[in-house]
């Protein structure tokens, strides 16, 4: 299997935000490219005709009461916020 | 009174509570007035007083008031304003909690060593590592700094370390015990469980914590919790999956006890045969290593220093939220975000992540089809015993090999419980049971019995 580039590596952490150093990039692009080809495997088996398991239990739609209740109070919510202002979470300008 | 924290199990904790023989103070300052050398907590908490027994509870398990960390420095100040419900339901039998136990970063890891704050100690060899990422918890019940703890086992991290330190663990039936307050790293696979140092201890915490619950929609109605006591094990049917038993890469000292123990199982009674998963064991490394950092990429993303956690600041928005995500996340997140990203990405969906969920169902039916014939299979828990540090911390790949059968379960959700057996070069090795799904009073009774019957001393060798 291919080696995934640093053009890849670099996609996948945009996409994932994260802002890697040089020295991650190199070590990732080698560590990822182990990793992917070992995962790889899974694509050995004949699956045609499997449904895909998303989730252990055979649980199917657990409704719960469409009522309400009390949530958490405001200065909770805001307890380990880095940065407020008013009742809004502040951040940086998009 | 002088209480031997190494060997006070919970059940005579709570007799000598009961009979007044001791204080609640007095039991809980035996565990917080011993040295923490193992590293095993990350924090110590004060006695919140009451006549509970003391716990351990592992970092990534949300405690109101108490800094929860899940071994990250993205969340080294956070502190959660509520309980997650396991710690209400401990709350609520009165167990006072001790401390906040190590793990590796967001429960990623075999060893501790992925932890920000560094790792925990073996207690029987302090080179070497008390298994991951429940190291914490594990070296603080092996190490004589709490009665019992709760872990959480994503593809191992309770009965792995329980196996590396020589107690019991149970990764119980996903959907038993809820995750709710729980930090998440794979929702389709995590799962809160008791770390106890008998199967007594660990089928009492079970008993405590499990049940379903409103905030959590995954969780489900739980059979009663029966606590063990047969010393026999008639009419028990044992299979022995060949592919997870006598191979290739597990140390024989690690067979041959546990072959001892599966010998031990028949005299009492059981009735042992060989059995197969011939997919399970090769495909489900891959298999997780898809599935679980998947969806620890798309759980990891609400780490974007708004709400919570950590914030480096930057020009605009996403600057800000890429350089907390590269200062507050270790190497083994960040691997594991970026392989789960790759898995879901555009143009490679269906390649990697659909296909391991297909593979996932593979595992489950073969499983099933095991469990038709055995109320339960047998294996070792960790191909080896304890490891020493930086012996696998390099290479990502070789640390993953350390669940290779603790995976294949944990993906068809069923139960497995770690029951130490013996000892090989001086190191403690563990047998895991797997039953299906909700069958814990089975792996109960199978490890009380077997317990009984091996007389395993759990107290570390150079501490007796």
């Amino acid at each position: 299997m291919a080696r995934i580039t640093r053009d890849e590596v670099l996609h996948v952490a945009r996409l994932a935000r994260l802002e890697l150093s040089e020295d991650e990039i190199a070590k990732f692009q080698e560590q990822l490219s182990d990793i992917l080809e070992a995962v790889s495997k899974v694509s050995e088996l004949d699956l045609s005709g499997v449904p895909p398991t998303a989730h252990p239990l055979a649980i199917e739609n657990a409704w719960a009461e469409d009522a309400s209740r009390p949530c958490l109070p405001l200065e909770d919510v805001f307890a380990n916020a880095p940065d407020r202002d008013d009742d809004h979470f502040r951040v940086p300008p998009a | 009174m002088t209480l031997d924290t190494l060997r006070l199990t919970a059940e005579e904790a709570k007799r000598l509570l009961d009979a007044k023989e001791i204080s609640g103070a007095e039991l809980f300052a035996a565990y917080s007035g011993r040295e923490d050398d193992l590293n095993a907590y990350l924090l110590r908490c004060d006695d919140p007083g009451g006549d509970g027994i003391p716990i351990a509870v592992k970092d990534v398990i949300g405690t109101k008031g108490i800094r929860t960390t899940a071994g990250s420095k993205i969340l080294e100040s956070y502190v959660p304003v509520y309980d997650a419900t396991v710690i209400a339901n401990a709350k609520r039998h009165g167990l006072r909690i001790l401390g906040k136990t190590n793990t590796d970063e967001f429960a990623m890891g075999s060893s501790t060593e992925n932890s920000a704050f560094g790792p925990s100690r073996n207690p029987w060899d302090p080179s070497r590592v008390p298994g991951g990422s429940g190291g914490g918890s594990a070296a603080a019940v092996s190490g004589g700094l709490a009665p019992w703890a709760l872990g959480s086992d994503t593809g191992g991290s309770i009965k792995q370390p329980a196996a590396l330190c020589g107690h019991v663990g149970l990764r119980p039936t996903y959907g038993t015990v809820s995750r709710y307050g729980v930090v998440a790293f794979a929702s389709s696979l995590d799962q809160v469980g008791p770390v106890a140092k008998n199967v007594r201890d660990c089928a009492f915490l079970y008993s405590i914590i499990s049940g379903r619950d409103e905030n959590d929609s995954t969780t489900v109605d739980v059979p009663p919790v029966e606590l063990p006591a047969a010393d026999d094990l008639k009419g028990i049917r044992i299979g022995v999956p060949k592919q997870m038993n006598h191979v290739e890469g597990v140390q024989p000292g690690v067979t041959e006890q546990v072959d001892k123990a599966i010998a031990l199982a028949e005299s009492l009674g059981a009735e042992i045969g060989e059995c197969s998963l011939p997919l399970s064991v090769d495909y489900g490394m891959p298999c997780y290593y898809l599935v679980a950092p998947a969806e620890a990429s798309s759980n990891l993303a609400r780490y974007d220093g708004v709400r919570y956690g950590l914030r480096v600041d930057g020009a605009d928005f996403r600057e800000m939220a890429m350089r907390t995500r590269d200062a507050g996340f270790g190497d083994e997140p960040k691997r594991r975000i970026m392989i789960g990203t790759y898995a879901l990405s555009s143009g490679y969906y269906d390649a990697y992540y659909a296909t391991a969920q297909k593979v996932r169902t593979v595992i489950r039916r073969e499983h099933d089809a095991v469990f038709e014939k055995f109320d339960l299979i047998v294996s070792p828990t960790s191909p080896t015993v304890a490891f020493e540090f930086g012996e696998k911390a390099a290479d990502p790949l070789a640390m993953y090999l350390c669940d290779v059968f603790t995976i294949p379960s944990c993906l068809a959700g069923l139960p497995g419980l770690n029951v130490p057996v013996g000892l090989s070069e001086g190191l403690p090795v563990g047998i895991q049971l797997i039953g299906p799904q909700f069958a814990e009073n089975t792996l109960f009774r199978v490890g009380h019995a077997l317990e009984q019957a091996i007389g395993f001393d759990f107290v570390p060798e150079r501490l007796r």
